[in-house]
């Protein structure tokens, strides 16, 4: 626990909750996008566990969010539909399709390792295509209807109810992050991350390891989608795409994979210029945001945080 | 009976013909991999830059068939060394996940710029006559089309075979894949080496575009649609296995064919399934060495 108990992390973590407590009432009226960036920024997290801390690189994280959406949905259609135990049902459905595939995954890295997600997320995709009776195939699922949240908060329509549930999901699921990746079963990812070899000659069970991050990666993706289910009250096929594998990438790296804070600053940031430039020029938006990446590639790679990082080093009172 | 062989006859015939197209699409690929163990997700684009020139070369400027596909294949291949000398050689030593967002980046850009120059629907491609009938072949009458692509794609395995693996430059190439330092030692320029193959892994990029317009569309959404089927081929046959690459695609071809046909609904599922059980059984692929 040597990070979180160093001060000025503890001050960021608490700087970042009280962010999202303060986004309400300074921007009133952007509660919808506020709660998109909310649930974008939990995916990326989830997504910052295997690429940042593993060091793994994958382009089929959308089938962990994608399940976790269907199974909250079709829960909330079909058994109960409280909220919170949808959530909950959401995350084991992603965390166990996490157990299977991360078997027959983490035996590769590398292209393999890609190619093997991108399969994952096909064929995930496929089977929700063509599951019609259950999933609603390409119409999507509609007639979610949740109940009040644990009984006392009903969504309305202005989406301050929608906002607060997900900022507390998020501030949990932060919590949860920052206990995996301080612990020192999160060292040892890093470990893993930077010398393999080593961590296996030092005795590390490198297998089990990285399959049990796999897992808590993919219970956390599977929140993001539940959440994602239960406020739009709508699920797509698009939950599962490799476009969207590949945007919650791009929304890490925009805020630097690996360091903390890089899913709070790349996801909002992201979700942002999305709505901005989509709005006003819809045709060259991923000419836009093709540009950034390769920008990002060739005059900042490690993100946002690694800029500010090193901004933040050069400030007088942090001089050694 | 006959009626049951001429349908399997018939089906492995489309399927080789397409297996032929993605074994052109994907060699460029193992050959990039293997090489210089970059990982370029944006293979596609080069393919679909040659399509598009190709159909453009034909359609605005009068080329005939051939000799447009020429043109388009020398232009994507120059291209790509402009490519691998400017951008690509500042990645070989960084983190596969910057190699990754570069891909990307390529691929939304020029997906992009495809839909601002030519629209988002797909561009027809105008066989010439020669290539637009039907041809008996003795064991049935096919398009002269995919016969076409059938012949086309074993000339090409020859070439690089005879190539990679009967030539000096083919050595040269060996023995940069194999050590690097090594070669260099001996006098091999392995930077040129670099160069030249990313030029000819274009190259082909360009020729399976262009060759294969009429069966795989040439549209923005090309270098991301089609992405998965060049990586399962490359990644099963082992990255840098030409030869394998080969036989590989011409098998997924041929199967892809086989199991949409006999299962429309599970097919696509049955497949992905299929590679990913012989992808974690052979992480590597069946390359003799293991290679990135």
């Amino acid at each position: 626990m040597i990070a979180s108990g160093h001060s000025s992390t503890r001050l960021l973590d608490g700087a970042v909750l009280v962010g999202l407590a303060l986004f309400p009432l300074l921007m009133p009226g952007y509660l919808d996008l506020g709660t998109r960036m909310v649930i974008l920024t939990l995916f990326a997290l989830s997504l910052d566990i295997l690429v940042g801390y593993c060091g793994l690189v994958t382009l089929g994280h959308a089938a962990f969010f994608g399940v976790g959406a269907y199974a909250a949905g079709i829960f909330a259609i079909r058994v109960w539909a409280e909220p919170v135990v949808g959530l909950v049902v959401g995350g084991a459905a992603a965390a166990l399709l996490g157990l299977v595939s991360g078997a027959m995954l983490l035996r590769s890295r590398r292209l393999t390792l890609i190619v093997l997600s991108l399969a994952t997320v096909l064929i995930v995709q496929e089977i929700a295509n063509k599951m019609n009776w259950l999933t609603g195939g390409a119409d999507g699922l509609p007639g979610i209807s949740m109940r009040p949240v644990l009984g006392q908060f009903s969504f309305d329509l202005f989406g301050r109810v929608s906002y607060t549930y997900a900022a507390i999901v998020l501030a949990v699921g932060f919590l949860a992050f920052r206990a995996v990746v301080d612990s020192n079963f999160g060292k040892s990812l890093v470990g893993i991350r930077e010398n393999e070899t080593r961590m296996h000659a030092l005795g590390t069970p490198v297998g089990g390891r990285l399959r049990m991050a796999f897992v808590m990666s993919a219970a956390l993706a599977g929140v993001a989608g539940a959440l994602q289910a239960q406020v739009t009250q709508f699920v797509s096929l698009n939950v599962v795409s490799v476009e969207l594998s590949g945007e919650v990438l791009i929304m890490l790296i925009l805020g630097g994979a690996g360091r903390r804070y890089g899913a709070f600053l790349g996801a909002p940031l992201y979700v942002f210029m999305q709505d901005y430039l989509a709005r006003e020029d819809p045709a060259n938006w991923y000419l836009w945001i093709g540009l950034l990446l390769l920008a990002i590639v060739f005059l900042a790679p490690g993100g946002l945080t690694a800029w500010t990082g090193a901004l933040a080093r050069r400030l007088p009172w942090r001089r050694p | 009976m006959w009626e049951f062989v001429d349908l399997l006859i018939s089906l492995t015939f489309y399927g080789t013909a397409y297996g032929m197209i993605l074994y052109c699409l994907a060699v460029g690929l193992s050959v990039t991999l293997g090489l210089m163990r970059f990982v370029n997700l944006a293979h596609g684009v080069f393919a679909m830059t040659g399509g598009y020139l190709t159909v453009t070369a034909m359609s605005r400027l009068g080329f005939a068939f051939l000799p447009a596909v020429a043109v388009s294949v020398v232009a994507v291949g120059a291209l790509g060394m402009l490519v691998e000398r400017t951008l690509c050689r500042r990645l070989y030593s960084a983190p596969i996940l910057e190699q990754v967002l570069f891909s990307i980046g390529l691929i939304f850009v020029s997906s992009a710029v495809a839909r601002y120059f030519f629209g988002p629907l797909a561009q027809p491609i105008e066989l010439p006559a020669w290539l637009s009938g039907r041809i008996d072949i003795g064991v049935g009458v096919f398009p002269a089309y995919r016969v076409f692509l059938i012949g086309a794609g074993a000339v090409l395995a020859f070439a690089i075979w005879a190539g990679v693996e009967r030539s000096r430059f083919g050595a040269s190439v060996r023995a940069a894949v194999d050590n690097r330092r090594m070669a260099e030692s001996v006098g091999i320029n392995v930077n040129r080496v670099f160069t030249i193959c990313f030029g000819l892994g274009t190259g082909l990029a360009a020729l399976g575009g262009s060759l294969g317009a009429d069966l795989l569309p040439i549209y923005p959404g090309y270098p991301n649609d089609y992405l998965v089927y060049f990586l399962i081929i490359v990644a099963v046959a082992g990255l840098g296995n030409l030869r394998g690459a080969f036989f590989v695609a011409l098998t997924f071809g041929v199967s892809d064919t086989v199991v949409r046909y006999f299962l429309p609904d599970l097919g696509r599922i049955l497949i992905l399934l299929m590679i990913m059980a012989v992808l974690s059984y052979k992480p590597h692929g069946f390359a003799p060495k293991t290679h990135a």
